[in-house]
């Protein structure tokens, strides 16, 4: 965190509020951690921190910035979780909350004989335990990433609404939900035992990589929110990273996240259409994050301990390491779906895997596979962009025209729409 | 906390009576009972007749209705459940999850109201 002098006096308004922004963005995840650590309780926690923001607003302003700002903010956070609870009218009656205000206080005194010294105390890191706990599988899929932008990243509701074009009213709501449910079910706080160390890490890392997808996967009006949950998905990586060295799967998926990453301003024209990466200026790519995606792989791969989120870095590293398309080693990313169907069974890696044959084999072998996802993706859009463009190289125009007008039919996002609508304007003109 | 675990599955889904996995499944149940016993999180765990046994009341305008039959004619039948003491959710998945008709239904698990908060 930056160090600022706190004899300065004339401290300007617009100062105290920058400082406040930066240390949202940068502490608020750990303040918070650290709180809810405290209190036990989620929205008491976060409610508690709000107030002391605004504290702060008023405080800093007037007196200058302490001389740890989130030590002052966790010291006051605590001091108004206590004022709360006073304010509850039953809290006289019940000697365990007085038993633990005491024990708020206590921390608090232990705090300020800290805060009198001129080093900051450290504030402990409760963040692995709150992202196990907004990650935790109980908890509704999409409430999971809104409650980890929520707590860990510092995002306001607005915010979050506005990247999910949701209602600010809906994901309010969504967001009291779960943290009702956090509360109510005894969702704990906690890092979960070795044994499940391995699912539960899957969860968290599912959580963080949709939250990258939503970024990437950017549609119209909300762009640049959108970008920004890609910087926030890297940044959630690289935390936990921080948290939990040498997990070759963590590992795998900031490898991940960057490889795609590396691609994110070829991937759509100036007017946010996509382009396909076939036809992706290569050269435009961004060669700092490619060698870092790839050295961040070959890390991960060196622990011999695979998993799907290494797998399919290794598939997007084929890619980025391919001059053009046609040199793309084909083979290689047929095994590698291969390989994580074995991690990860479902028919959108079939899916992907029949596409990889089409380029190491051919289209007609490819398209005979589709029968054995047909089934199971009867609703999904790629699969129609699929099968349109198979019977588009097959010479079969009026059965693409039919598949193409399907896969426009189901998709959600209007650049994808676009897109495929281009694909048939093109593929009509030419026959 | 106490969470109530509730067994639902649908009629013939699981192994029928007479057949080797019945005698699995039922076995199945013998050793995630004993395992809750000796674990001390059970305080209680039944077994339900079938829903062709249920009846239904509900008041209205001041008339007891009696009916024939379970609250919902859903696929899923409520068909036993247990009552946990757990430290947290973690626990009672823990031992949601021994209980056989997992494989062929599903367990809802649900925590006892905590009426102290409304203290």
């Amino acid at each position: 965190m930056t160090k600022i002098s706190n004899t300065d006096h004339a401290f300007s308004t617009t100062l105290a509020h920058d400082v406040i922004e930066k240390l949202v963005r940068e502490e608020w995840g750990k303040l918070l951690a650290s709180l809810i650590a405290q209190l036990q309780d989620f929205q008491l926690a976060e409610d508690s921190l709000q107030d002391a923001l605004e504290s702060a607003l008023h405080h800093w302003q007037r007196n200058g910035l302490p001389r740890t700002p989130a030590a002052w903010l966790l010291q006051t956070g605590r001091r108004k979780a206590i004022d709360r609870l006073r304010r509850q009218a039953n809290f006289s009656s019940k000697s365990s909350q007085i038993a633990y205000e005491t024990q708020l206080n206590n921390l608090m005194e232990t705090d300020s004989n800290e805060m009198a010294l001129d080093h900051a105390p450290e504030i402990p890191d409760e963040r692995l335990a709150l992202i196990f706990t907004c990650c935790h599988p109980a908890i509704e899929k999409k409430s999971r990433i809104a409650l980890t932008l929520h707590t860990l990243g510092g995002l306001t509701t607005g915010e979050i609404a506005h990247a999910f074009l949701d209602t600010q009213t809906a994901m309010a709501q969504r967001l009291v939900r779960a943290k009702r449910k956090i509360k109510h079910a005894a969702i704990p706080y906690a890092v979960p035992a070795p044994a499940q160390w391995p699912q539960r890490l899957q969860a968290v890392l599912g959580v963080i990589y949709l939250i990258f997808n939503e970024g990437y996967f950017c549609t119209n009006g909300a762009e640049l929110v959108r970008t920004n949950l890609c910087d926030e998905a890297l940044r959630l990586t690289k935390i936990l990273r921080e948290l939990k060295p040498n997990e070759p799967e963590i590992e795998g998926l900031l490898a991940l996240i960057l490889l795609h990453d590396s691609r994110r301003t070829t991937r759509q024209n100036q007017h946010g259409q996509i382009i396909a990466l076939e036809d992706q200026d290569r050269t435009s790519w961004d060669k700092q994050k490619i060698i870092d995606g790839l050295d961040m792989l070959n890390m991960a791969l060196k622990r011999k301990k695979p998993g799907p989120f290494q797998t399919q870095a290794a598939i997007s590293a084929v890619h980025a390491e391919a001059t053009d398309y046609g040199d793309t080693n084909w083979d290689e990313i047929v095994a590698l779906y291969e390989h994580l169907y074995q991690l990860q069974p479902n028919p959108v890696v079939t899916l992907n895997k029949i596409v990889a044959i089409s380029h190491a084999q051919s289209t007609s072998i490819a398209y005979d596979m589709l029968g054995e996802v047909e089934v199971s993706l009867a609703e999904y859009q790629p699969f129609y962009a699929t099968k349109a463009e198979f019977l588009q190289n097959l010479g079969r125009i009026h059965e693409a025209e039919i598949a193409f007008l399907k896969a426009i039919d189901l998709s959600g996002e209007e650049n994808i729409r676009l897109f495929l609508q281009q694909k048939l304007g093109k593929m009509l003109r030419n026959n | 906390m106490k969470y109530l675990a509730l067994i639902y599955s649908a009629q013939n889904s699981g192994p029928m009576p007479g057949t080797p996995e019945f005698g699995e499944f039922m076995g199945g149940y013998q050793t995630a009972t004993k395992t809750y016993q000796d674990d001390e999180v059970m305080l209680a765990g039944e077994a339900l007749e079938d829903t062709s046994t249920a009846t239904s009341i509900r008041i209205r305008n001041g008339k007891t209705e009696t009916m024939d039959g379970p609250f919902a004619e859903t696929k899923e039948q409520l068909g036993g459940f247990y009552l946990f003491e757990c430290k947290n959710i973690d626990e009672a998945i823990k031992y949601a999850e021994m209980i056989p008709t997992a494989k062929y239904g599903t367990i809802e698990v649900r925590p006892i109201m905590d009426y102290s908060k409304f203290d």
